[in-house]
């Protein structure tokens, strides 16, 4: 499963995605297809802070209940409601339509580069 | 244990999962699409795990009115019937579907998880009866055909004219591509279809023949979430040795005026006195209400739990069975899910929560 170059990695599958001090964060194609089909999701609130590493919101599936972690500290500035409406776009596109929040980045926490969470997940 | 469809399974890279003790489906693509599939058109299912035992003998109808909580006398040659074995106190040993393919002869459809336990106490409690219990499941392969386009499919291979006359709970002994197979107008999806036994070295045979006419398989996953559409109860979810038929709200499968059978008296005496009931419940939110999970009224009380959950792909809304204490007034209580600590509150519905068109 090939995993996009330009992104950063967390252990826990979260991608990130930051240019000029703000992030878009969603989880990887391999998290998507291991959870099965999203059904909800719960996204930290627009205002809030979340710090690196800790959990930040869950995702719930067909199959079980996950916890989404926080893969830097930040202030959150926006949350995709086409995706807390339709959990389906995670599943369809965890890189693209399905990307979670927005967050204003204070500091990075642990994070993996492509070629790290490609051998993390092989 | 594999089916005789394990590398058929393999070839359509399914996701496997342990069910019973068998390899099984868990699904082959999204399991959400795949319960759509068959809501809208038609998918293939692996039953093969499940457990065929057969009766025969003069005595088969009486042995049969004895061991299992319906009439079997009332169902006819080329009829299929729904029911139960129960143990001496109504608790429910499995639920079963019983085809009477002969004057004489039947087949008795068990769970996978039970077959060993069905099989051994109609063995027992056929000491005293002129019959032969055969426990053939290791022989036998099931596939089964459902969704509105079903019989379309089937219909290619056997003519309509029969198919016609298969009515929704009965069976034909017939060939289907020069295989002699057993079809039955029976499922456990709450759609029209078909359930195809013959013998397990055939059954790919007949598998593949279905592919090919690109009827998408369907995993354990989507077979869960379309029995639960169509409040069907589940062994080991709704039904248990600690469960009785009247708790499961299915007094209608119990024969009360049968002279004898096994739990008989347990069951009338429960009938008038019924402490906890079967309810379907929608929820507000998204978050699935699993098994397990209380269910609680505003001051907090536990009230019930939960026996089956799943976000109903066909409705777009969170769905779960429940039993419910029986003295709770579901006109007047507020019912809510504790989720993991968060109340979400739910509204009590009527069974089933998806019902084909006629």
């Amino acid at each position: 499963m090939s995993v996009p170059e330009n992104l950063s990695y967390t252990a826990e599958h979260e991608w990130l995605d930051s240019t000029s001090g703000t992030a878009n964060v969603g989880i990887t194609l391999y998290a998507a297809d291991a959870l099965g089909d999203v059904v909800f999701v719960k996204l930290p609130d627009v205002g809030s802070t979340i710090t690196a590493g800790q959990v930040c919101g869950e995702l719930e599936s067909t199959k079980s209940l996950s916890d989404l972690y926080a893969p830097v500290t930040g202030k959150v500035i926006e949350a995709n409601q086409l995706a807390v409406d339709n959990p389906a776009l995670i599943n369809q596109d965890p890189y693209g339509a399905g990307w979670l929040f927005k967050v204003e980045i204070s500091s990075v926490g642990d994070l993996l580069t492509a070629q790290q969470y490609q051998a993390q997940i092989s | 244990m594999q089916t005789p469809l394990h590398n058929q399974h393999l070839e359509l890279k399914a996701q496997l999962t342990d069910f019973a003790g068998w390899q099984m489906p868990l699904k082959y693509g999204s399991e959400t699409t795949e319960h759509c599939t068959v809501r809208s058109d038609v998918g293939l299912f692996d039953l093969s795990h499940m457990g065929e035992i057969y009766v025969s003998g003069s005595q088969a109808v009486d042995f049969l009115n004895y061991a299992l909580i319906s009439d079997i006398s009332k169902v006819n040659i080329g009829k299929a019937k729904y029911t139960m074995i129960c143990n001496a106190n109504g608790g429910v040993i499995d639920d079963l579907v019983v085809y009477r393919i002969a004057e004489s002869e039947f087949l008795v459809v068990a769970n996978a998880a039970n077959t060993t336990v069905v099989n051994n106490e109609l063995k027992y409690r056929a000491t005293d009866f002129d019959v032969n219990v055969i426990d053939r499941s290791l022989d036998t392969g099931l596939i089964a055909l459902q969704g509105p386009q079903a019989k379309t499919h089937v219909a290619k291979f056997i003519p309509v004219e029969i198919l016609d006359k298969l009515k929704n709970y009965s069976c034909v002994q017939i060939e289907l591509v020069g295989i002699p197979v057993l079809l039955a107008r029976t499922g456990y999806t709450g759609e029209d279809g078909f359930e195809i036994f013959t013998s397990v070295d055939k059954v790919a045979e007949i598998w593949k023949v279905f592919i090919k006419e690109h009827i998408a398989p369907i995993g354990l996953a989507a077979r869960d979430t379309l029995r639960l559409e169509a409040g069907m109860p589940l062994y080991g979810h709704e039904l248990n040795l600690e469960i009785t038929p009247i708790h499961a709200g299915l007094s209608r499968v119990v024969a009360f005026d049968k002279s004898d059978f096994v739990g008989k008296s347990a069951l009338t005496e429960l009938s008038k006195k019924i402490d906890r009931k079967l309810i379907g419940i929608e929820l507000e939110t998204r978050r699935i209400a699993r098994a397990g999970f209380s269910l609680v009224v505003s001051n907090g009380t536990v009230v019930g739990q939960v026996t089956s959950g799943a976000f109903s792909p066909s409705l777009g809304k969170s769905i779960a069975m429940a039993y419910l204490d029986a003295n709770v007034d579901i006109g007047t209580s507020k019912i809510s899910v504790d989720i993991r600590g968060n109340i979400e509150p739910a509204k009590v519905v009527s069974l089933p929560f998806y019902r084909r068109e006629a």
